[in-house]
């Protein structure tokens, strides 16, 4: 009899009990993103309006003769704003192939073969898109705030713009959450990373594009709920306690973006399955 | 073994229109147990269903003792299985995708990965565990099936078709892989197959389906058991009309791959028209109906001939 079997051996040690798994898709899901290093040029590139603006913030400081380029509650608004177009491009970097990919590979069945529910995997690969994107939003505006601070030795500017806080908060959740749905939802429904990444794209544009058709014909920007993102600047304008830039009040902007995130979470609900019945 | 630790109680499951498990009761119980049965019967929606990954329209499963409609996440903590198609995580190197799969299976990251290394190795993918498993080969995805499956150290494992695709030495090393799982590192495990001698090598009891149901199940040996004497048979003449009469005569026959017909006497039958032995009693009503025999000879009960009475193979 062997004192030693080196083949294959029980295992004794510790179990996590179930629940935790979403954690460990998560992780290993934002370690494979990082290891990219045409994502991390993204990243970095994603950063530098918050240079810039680091940059016009330190001036107005320190500089009586840039005082017109002092920050105002505007002025965050905008890097918001500026902030979209890197939010698209993470959101296709990242999220195109979270479950397009997945669904190639047959990996579903592995995954929920194994002691996580549905719920779990979506909420994994939710927390990678969502991390990214906070990343390129929510980080980088509070930060500014926080130099706005430091910069200017003192809190008269957050004093009297206290909302900016929650409103970054906000915003960035908003369109974080909004984006990282709906790629989501559009990720199960393909097996190629390439498809989904151009049907994102192509609604983003098509619904931008017949909004500004519609705006033409009717004359008015009332209409302004057809288009995806235009939506999203509605609801983040009154976030900032702006005066919201198109006629369609935001409360239906607002109704179309949860509709939005609803109808995403039905497909991944239908989609996200173990075994796959074409009847 | 007093217990099954899998139960389907009256379990019918659909898709859309087809029934593909139509109110089938079974036990499994420790040890290696065979789902055995031909494409389409419903094995592979059995272990889906008994994973909770489809929801049946009636009855009730159990797993350990827990239903798996009520506790899915107990039962497959302590559950592997190895799928029938190819599956793997994408962008993942052998070890890294199993040491993930361990993970997920509630292992700490070191545990999981020491254990990612060890089941490589007893599988046989011990020197490609660094590559990345899309450029794996069939009988290799085979193998890393089995080790993500393997890595968390499951109570019971579900393998669907361990050995498609696999190369004569691939398969049969697989098989060794198995049968040593089940018979020195005691993991209980249900093998679904339709390859009658993947089975028949590796399990000791079997579950038999046919067009959605359950046909047959109990030990092999029971099974292939007291159920009477085998002959090999092979005949030059009018076979139809020779089975005819076979068949009249309660003797079962059924056709093999090698135009040899295998004939079954029934335990209880008597010697027929005054023959002492079976085979004088089958060369006796050849010759009754001119027959020429040209092969004849004793042969053992198969698992083949099990599965042949009970999916009533002609």
């Amino acid at each position: 009899m062997p004192i030693h079997d080196q083949s294959y051996r029980h295992y004794e040690g510790h179990r996590a009990k179930p629940g935790q798994a979403w954690t460990v898709i998560a992780e290993a899901g934002i370690r494979n993103m990082i290891r990219k290093r045409a994502f991390l040029a993204l990243l970095l590139f994603a950063w530098l309006p918050f240079v810039i603006r680091a940059v016009q913030i330190y001036l107005a400081s320190n500089w009586p003769q840039a005082s017109l380029l002092a920050p105002t509650a505007q002025t965050f608004r905008e890097f918001m704003d500026q902030q979209s177009v890197f939010v698209f491009f993470v959101t296709i970097y990242v999220g195109a192939g979270l479950i397009a990919n997945d669904r190639r590979a047959n990996a579903l069945q592995i995954y929920l073969s194994k002691p996580l529910m549905r719920s779990e995997y979506i909420a994994g690969k939710l927390a990678i898109l969502v991390a990214f994107l906070l990343l390129v939003t929510f980080v980088p505006g509070i930060l500014l705030l926080l130099i706005q601070i430091a910069f200017a030795g003192s809190f008269e500017f957050i004093r009297k713009n206290v909302f900016l806080f929650p409103a970054i908060t906000l915003a960035s959740l908003v369109q974080v959450l909004l984006a990282s749905f709906t790629m989501l939802a559009l990720s199960s429904l393909s097996k190629s990373a390439r498809y989904v990444a151009i049907l994102y794209a192509g609604v983003l544009f098509f619904t931008k594009a017949m909004f500004g058709a519609l705006m033409l014909i009717m004359g008015s920007t009332r209409i302004a709920w057809v288009s995806f993102s235009d939506n999203l600047t509605q609801v983040v304008d009154v976030i900032f306690r702006l005066k919201p830039r198109y006629e369609v009040p935001w409360m239906v902007s607002l109704l179309v973006i949860v509709a939005l995130m609803v109808v995403s979470a039905s497909i991944l609900e239908r989609r996200v399955r173990g075994v796959e019945v074409i009847t | 073994m007093d217990q099954p630790i899998v139960t389907l109680s009256n379990v019918t499951v659909t898709y859309g229109t087809n029934r593909a498990l139509r109110d089938v009761s079974a036990g499994f119980y420790e040890g290696a147990i065979g789902l055995l049965g031909p494409n389409g019967a419903g094995k592979s929606t059995m272990l889906k269903a008994l994973l909770g990954f489809v929801k049946p329209d009636q009855g009730e499963m159990r797993v350990f003792g827990l239903n798996v409609a009520e506790k899915p996440l107990e039962i497959r903590a302590r559950l592997g299985y190895m799928p029938e198609t190819d599956g793997h995580i994408p962008g993942m190197n052998a070890v890294t995708f199993v040491a993930y799969c361990g993970q997920l299976a509630g292992l700490p990251f070191s545990d999981a990965m020491q254990r990612a290394h060890e089941v490589l190795y007893y599988v046989g993918l011990g020197e490609a565990r660094y590559r990345n498993v899309e450029t794996y080969s069939t009988g290799m995805k085979q193998r890393i099936k089995l080790a993500q499956a393997l890595v968390h150290d499951p109570e019971l494992l579900f393998l669907d078709e361990p050995t498609n695709g696999m190369d004569p030495k691939g398969r049969e090393e697989m098989l060794d892989l198995i049968r040593d799982l089940a018979h020195n590192k005691h993991v209980n495990l249900i093998l679904s197959s339709h390859l009658l001698p993947d089975v028949e090598y590796t399990c000791n009891r079997v579950v038999v389906m046919d067009k959605a149901t359950v046909v047959a199940q109990g030990p092999i040996g029971e099974l292939k058991g007291p159920s009477g004497r085998v002959f090999e048979l092979r005949v030059k003449g009018d076979l139809l009309a020779f089975l005819d009469v076979l068949h009249a005569n309660g003797l079962e026959t059924h056709n093999t791959d090698d135009d040899v017909l295998r004939v079954f006497v029934p335990a209880d039958a008597a010697p027929r028209v005054g023959a002492t032995t079976d085979q004088q009693a089958i060369f006796a009503l050849a010759a009754k109906e001119g027959i020429q025999v040209r092969h004849l000879r004793a042969s053992l009960p198969t698992l083949e001939d099990v599965f042949a009475k009970a999916v009533g193979e002609e």
